[in-house]
């Protein structure tokens, strides 16, 4: 065990521990978590033993009792998502969202390296739950050592009766495919994810009517959920619906795993009680991250992935609960934070996020393949001072053509200018169009005069060196 | 049309086995051929397509999606720095910057020795360790300029555990066939499985 609390684990970079209730992490601390013989000396494996004794609705219940919030972005309720397979509709699949790649998102990885048999058996309880007879697990193609780990796992948990036909002697069968991708952040979407996994170019699905649920793998039935969301079920089957819900607060419990990095003391990912912590409480407390570096002033940062349009200093206060970042601008999504010093440069930090999306777009939306591109390159022309004052309305503009209408956005109470809540409407299929112009447009609308004194000719500096094309 | 290897057609045929439908197979597939050849040959996707049923222009176009697919040959050793926000507000343009001048190559070039590629990335979910970059996908950390030529002077010598590129996974998942469920077509199944009464699913 690592007995220095708060200090990062050799085998584990990034995980740092903290005083918080360990749900998913709690066996980060060895240095064998992966292994069979640490899962089973750790209670690996009890809770699917006693789900079998249950039957399939009990363990469902337990779980929507749990209102366990899937991990992925969306946050919608597990246990509900499960409950819309259509009756007498068959096979029905599980598809393990493993494609992480929202910038800033750093923990599916970790869950996958560190934990892969509590992966493994959040899979088994899913899949005995919901009548799901076969289980697909996507790996994202760029992460080989998450794939080590699974395979691995994966062979020794089907060599010990754990996976197969006839787990532990029962009636119940099902086999999990390990799947890898190979590098495309479009496919995390869900229905992108299942058109990768029938072989074919990873394009969103419209939805309706392809709500995976109902119309999912080969057009069947299929729930996709997130790595996070899986790990969370051994602990909520082993202890019960009402020990999860006794952490964070009612409409958000148990913890969540959250990645911060950028300009923090100590950037690292972890594991933090839902509803109830607030940003303050992660960015400056002595168990996380202690502080902005160089103890800088705190100018910025993006509360939940690359795609959440960016809060100030002034919102610090906010708990991770959507019913209260919603209204103030912003998501919670996959629990990213990258946080900004007085020394960014707003602009070019915005080009960072913004060049990102424009490069993922799938081409299939035509605002998110021209919008996207459009904005990255008149972005990239004010950021090296070659823009107009013409351009910070043309970037708007194109925007607007991706998300019409206001575009939720932070308050900022010294300038008077109030919030605009999530969500926002768009003509894309996916959220990747949008996430192009959520940075600029929050970069522009707090920050407006970072953009004037670059197309006035004022500011010459370039803080971040923005890095060449990919 | 041959490509694969006996050894790595057999390993087709058992990746292939583990779907309800053959085509599910053609990104495994096309890692595998990756793996054998170090980039994606003409030759492997015929002969992909052969295997899942399907043309080898249907092959081109699910492989020309994705970024991990090299269409040509590439270095022994892919090095992708990522240079997406949470990496660039930490230095990643200056360690690209060293990096083209290390290895005397733009990004997206390969070192005329045919040792190194140079690509610029997308984010490696790696954000707190910043800047990072990956070795044939395999991570390095907060990686100073001093670390970087550190690094391209063992992996010349040859002093490291890095795979060839095309090496994903070194562990293969292997279900033995006394455990296996086996993969069915959806259109073969028809009712609910043994252990989910119907009465009692949602």
């Amino acid at each position: 065990m690592n007995e220095m609390t708060g200090t990062p684990i050799a085998h584990a970079p990034g995980f740092i521990a903290n005083e918080t209730p360990r749900i998913v992490t709690a066996r980060f601390d060895y240095e064998d978590s992966h292994t069979l013989e640490r899962y089973e000396a750790t209670d690996g494996y009890q809770a699917l033993k006693k789900a079998l004794k249950k039957t399939p609705e009990e363990v469902h219940d337990e779980v929507r009792d749990a209102t366990l919030l899937g991990r992925g972005g969306a946050g919608f309720p597990a246990g509900v998502k499960w409950g819309f397979c259509p009756p007498g509709v068959w096979p029905r699949y599980l598809v393990v969202n493993g494609d992480e790649s929202e910038p800033g998102t750093y923990k599916d990885r970790l869950l996958m390296e560190l934990d892969p048999h509590q992966l493994i058996e959040g899979c088994l309880i899913a899949c005995y739950a919901v009548g799901l007879s076969q289980c697909f697990l996507y790996i994202r193609g760029e992460m080989a050592v998450a794939q080590e780990r699974v395979a691995q796992a994966l062979n020794d948990a089907y060599g010990a009766g754990y996976v197969g036909k006839n787990i532990l002697g029962s009636e119940f069968s099902v086999d999990i495919v390990l799947h890898w991708g190979a590098g495309a952040y479009v496919v995390g979407e869900e229905t992108a994810l299942i058109e990768s996994l029938e072989g074919n170019r990873g394009m969103p699905r419209l939805k309706p009517p392809y709500f995976p649920a109902s119309i999912g793998l080969y057009g069947q039935p299929t729930i996709v959920n997130n790595v996070e969301t899986l790990a969370n079920l051994p602990w909520i089957v082993q202890h019960g619906a009402d020990a999860f819900t006794a952490i964070g607060t009612e409409s958000s419990p148990g913890t969540r795993m959250v990645a911060v990095s950028g300009h923090v003391k100590r950037p690292g990912v972890y594991e933090i009680v839902n509803g109830t912590t607030t940003f303050r409480d992660l960015l400056y407390g002595n168990d996380m991250c202690g502080g902005i570096r160089d103890d800088n002033q705190l100018k910025a940062f993006v509360p939940g992935g690359g795609s959440a349009p960016w809060f100030t200093p002034d919102q610090l206060d906010l708990p991770f609960e959507a019913s209260q970042v919603g209204p103030q601008g912003s998501m919670l999504g996959s629990g990213a934070i990258m946080v900004m010093d007085e020394t960014t440069d707003i602009p070019a930090a915005a080009l960072t996020l913004t060049k990102f999306y424009a490069h993922e777009s799938c081409g299939k939306c035509v605002p998110c393949r021209e919008g996207g591109t459009w904005l990255e390159q008149i972005l990239r022309r004010v950021v090296t001072g070659r823009g107009t004052a013409r351009d910070l309305e043309l970037l708007i503009e194109v925007g607007e053509t991706i998300c019409p209408g206001e575009f939720p956005h932070a308050a900022v109470p010294d300038k008077g200018i109030e919030a605009v809540p999530f969500p926002y409407r768009m003509t894309t299929i996916c959220f990747v169009g949008p996430s192009a112009f959520a940075p600029i447009h929050s970069a522009l609308t707090l920050f407006r005069e970072e953009f004037e004194a670059k197309v006035a000719g004022n500011e010459t500096r370039t803080m971040i060196e923005v890095a060449v094309d990919v | 049309m041959t490509f694969f290897t006996d050894e790595n057609l057999a390993l087709a045929e058992e990746i292939i086995g583990r779907y309800p439908k053959p085509r599910s197979a053609m990104i495994p597939l096309l890692h595998l051929a990756q793996e054998q050849e170090g980039w994606v040959t003409d030759d492997a996707m015929t002969q992909i397509g052969e295997l899942v049923g399907t043309t080898s222009a249907e092959v081109l176009g699910t492989c020309s999606f994705y970024e991990m697919f090299k269409r040509h040959p590439v270095g022994k050793y892919v090095i992708n720095i990522c240079t997406t926000m949470s990496c660039a507000l930490m230095g990643a343009g200056d360690l690209m910057k060293h990096a083209e001048s290390r290895l005397n190559v733009k990004s997206g070039s390969t070192t005329p020795d045919g040792l190194f590629t140079l690509e610029g990335a997308e984010c490696q979910a790696a954000c707190t360790e910043a800047p990072c970059l990956q070795v044939n996908y395999r991570h390095q950390y907060r990686v100073t300029t001093d670390q970087f030529d550190e690094l391209i002077d063992e992996l010349a010598l040859s002093d490291h555990d890095v795979p060839d590129h095309g090496v994903l996974s070194q562990i293969r998942q292997h279900i033995p066939e006394d455990r296996s469920v086996g993969a069915v077509p959806p259109e073969d199944v028809k009712v609910a499985p043994v252990w989910f009464s119907e009465d009692g699913g949602s």
